[in-house]
């Protein structure tokens, strides 16, 4: 690890400003950024402890609810709320990383987690997401777990959080403060970029700008399902999952969110599979078209061409599953 | 210099801005039960408890923790007053090699903690109401991340159970 400068913030602004030096990053459960620093993949100047900002709670808000950025993952995933409006966002938490980590894991960090393909973590491979412009080895290599949808010719990472899928099912938008003290806040399309000729980038925040919380709108009912597919059966990434939050009334899907993990380079959402749905009566053609919409530009890379026809059973599983339409 | 607070006790420590509570504990205040086993939040072998609550050691720093409370498997009990879960572990033979035993126990003490407060877990049926039960599934995926490359996963179920059903570690 490389040496840096320790600081920690007293205040929201405060951290914002010293975050907006040169090579500074803020530092929450670290569970990501000191993985990474180990191996020099980060190698920040200045480290802004914010894990003792006030930004823990968890509060109900124009019907919904305002998450905290330090509100840690176990937290969030066992508050009584979350747990009976937004089940999909605390299945989603349980089924990311183990028990110690997501004691020290925070909403803002897990949003903001690197992806975990290999070449980005292996400093004396090419990777255009670590060292823009030196190439990506993924492309022809071990790309197993990376994205079929989003990517560019530059970098084909898949985005790893769970928790970010069934965020984006439920619409969240992220509330920041920048360095110069305005707030402002973003949707997850907003916030996450695509990997374009710039994959270095993964969101559009600004140097020091805060995360300072989570809006969630008011519940949708509904049946929550967050479905992952990993390697083993618990503390894997996800290969593909879907975050789904379905309401049928009078046998009409009259409710449909849909997101998906494993698959896109930011965490997906496809309105066009949402449309094909809305209204219409469940049955397992219908699902199997929203799944064929869904993966219409899916372009695999090889070792992850097979995540196509996971996906194409995954969707429809999980739809029939929330409606109880037979196979 | 840092102070933490290790055990109950207050220790002051003279340590490189980039020393994790891990390095801290082995390599500074001879605390050697907690073990290194990838250092990069994979194995749960490094597993302390901070403010009553599991976390891994290896991907934190000792300078973020001052005035916090760390609990080690020393902290938790010592041969003669040994802790419940270590006195179990030890009945149900819940090891062959022992590198992750520490990990392991005091992992099953927090994960206790945590049903308690009525956590749900990946396992759980019906999450927005009930509390959970410790079934062999729900201990499994409560403790996944602590591996063993013993595999001695079914003694260690057992082992926990026992104490988390009986409040006893030995029978
Ligand atoms: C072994 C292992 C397995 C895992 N498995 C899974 C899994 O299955 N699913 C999953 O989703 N995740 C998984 N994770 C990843 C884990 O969820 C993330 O590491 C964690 O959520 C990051 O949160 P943190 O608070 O620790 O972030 P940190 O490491 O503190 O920060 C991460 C990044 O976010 C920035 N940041 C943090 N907070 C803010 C803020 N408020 N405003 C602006 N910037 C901020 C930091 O500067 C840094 O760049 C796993 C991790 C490990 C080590
Ligand atoms: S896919 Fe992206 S992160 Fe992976 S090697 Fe290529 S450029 Fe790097
Ligand atoms: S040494 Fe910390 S998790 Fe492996
Ligand atoms: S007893 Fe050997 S690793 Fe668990």
């Amino acid at each position: 690890m490389k040496s840096f400068a320790y600081e920690r913030a007293s205040d929201p602004k405060a951290a914002a400003a010293i975050a907006s030096r040169a090579h500074a990053r803020f530092i929450a459960g670290g569970t990501n950024l000191l993985d990474l620093m180990k191996i020099q993949v980060e190698t920040p100047e200045t480290l802004v402890d914010i894990t003792r900002l006030p930004l823990k709670e968890i509060a109900e808000a124009d019907g919904g609810l305002s998450i905290g950025a330090l509100v840690t993952n176990s937290d969030l995933a066992a508050d009584e709320r979350v747990r009976r409006d937004y089940e999909v966002l605390s299945r989603a938490l349980l089924a990311g990383a183990s028990g110690q980590l997501r004691n020290k894991a925070t909403t803002g960090g897990n949003f903001l987690q690197r992806t975990r393909c290999s070449y980005f973590y292996e400093t004396n491979a090419r990777c255009n997401k670590r060292e823009p412009g030196s190439g990506c080895d993924a492309m022809n290599g071990f790309n197993r777990i990376l994205a079929i949808l989003g990517t560019s010719d530059k970098c084909i990472a898949s985005h790893p959080s769970d928790m970010a899928v069934a965020m984006r099912a439920l619409d969240a938008e992220v509330e920041t403060l920048k360095s110069d003290g305005s707030t402002r806040r973003l949707t997850l399309p907003e916030l996450y970029r695509l990997p374009g000729d710039t994959p270095e980038r993964d969101t559009n925040l600004e140097a020091g700008e805060l995360i300072t919380a989570v809006r969630l709108p008011k519940p949708l009912g509904g049946t929550h399902i967050y479905r992952k597919v990993r390697d083993r059966a618990s503390y894997a990434f996800a290969l593909v999952s879907v975050a789904a939050v379905i309401g049928v009334e009078n046998g009409r899907m009259e409710t449909i969110r849909l997101a998906f993990g494993g698959i896109g380079t930011m965490p997906w959402r496809d309105a066009r599979v949402e449309e094909a749905l809305i209204g219409e009566a469940p049955s397992a053609a219908l699902f199997a078209k929203a799944a064929d919409i869904l993966l219409t530009e899916a372009k695999g890379h090889g070792e992850n061409d097979f995540k196509i026809p996971l996906m194409r059973r995954v969707l429809p599983a999980v739809l029939r599953e929330a409606t109880g339409v037979a196979a | 210099m840092i102070t933490l607070t290790v055990n109950g006790a207050e220790h002051k420590l003279d340590v490189d801005i980039r020393t994790t509570i891990l390095d801290a504990l082995r390599d500074h205040l001879g605390l050697t039960g907690s073990k290194k086993g990838c250092d990069h939040g994979q194995c749960g072998a490094c597993t302390v408890l901070i403010n009553g609550r599991r976390v891994n050691s290896c991907l934190t720093l000792a300078v973020m923790h001052e005035g916090d409370e760390i609990t080690t498997i020393e902290g938790l009990g010592e041969p003669g007053n040994l802790h419940p879960m270590q006195e179990s572990f030890l009945h149900h033979d819940g090891y062959q090699c022992g590198y992750c035993t520490p990990g392991q126990i005091v992992s099953a003490v927090g994960m206790l903690g945590e049903v308690k407060d009525g956590w749900p877990s990946h396992v759980t049926g019906d999450i927005a109401h009930g509390g959970a039960d410790l079934s062999n599934e729900e201990i499994s995926e409560r403790m996944s991340g602590n591996l063993c490359r013993c595999s001695a996963y079914p003694n260690i179920v057992d082992a926990i159970r026992q104490v988390g059903t009986t409040g006893k570690g030995a029978v």
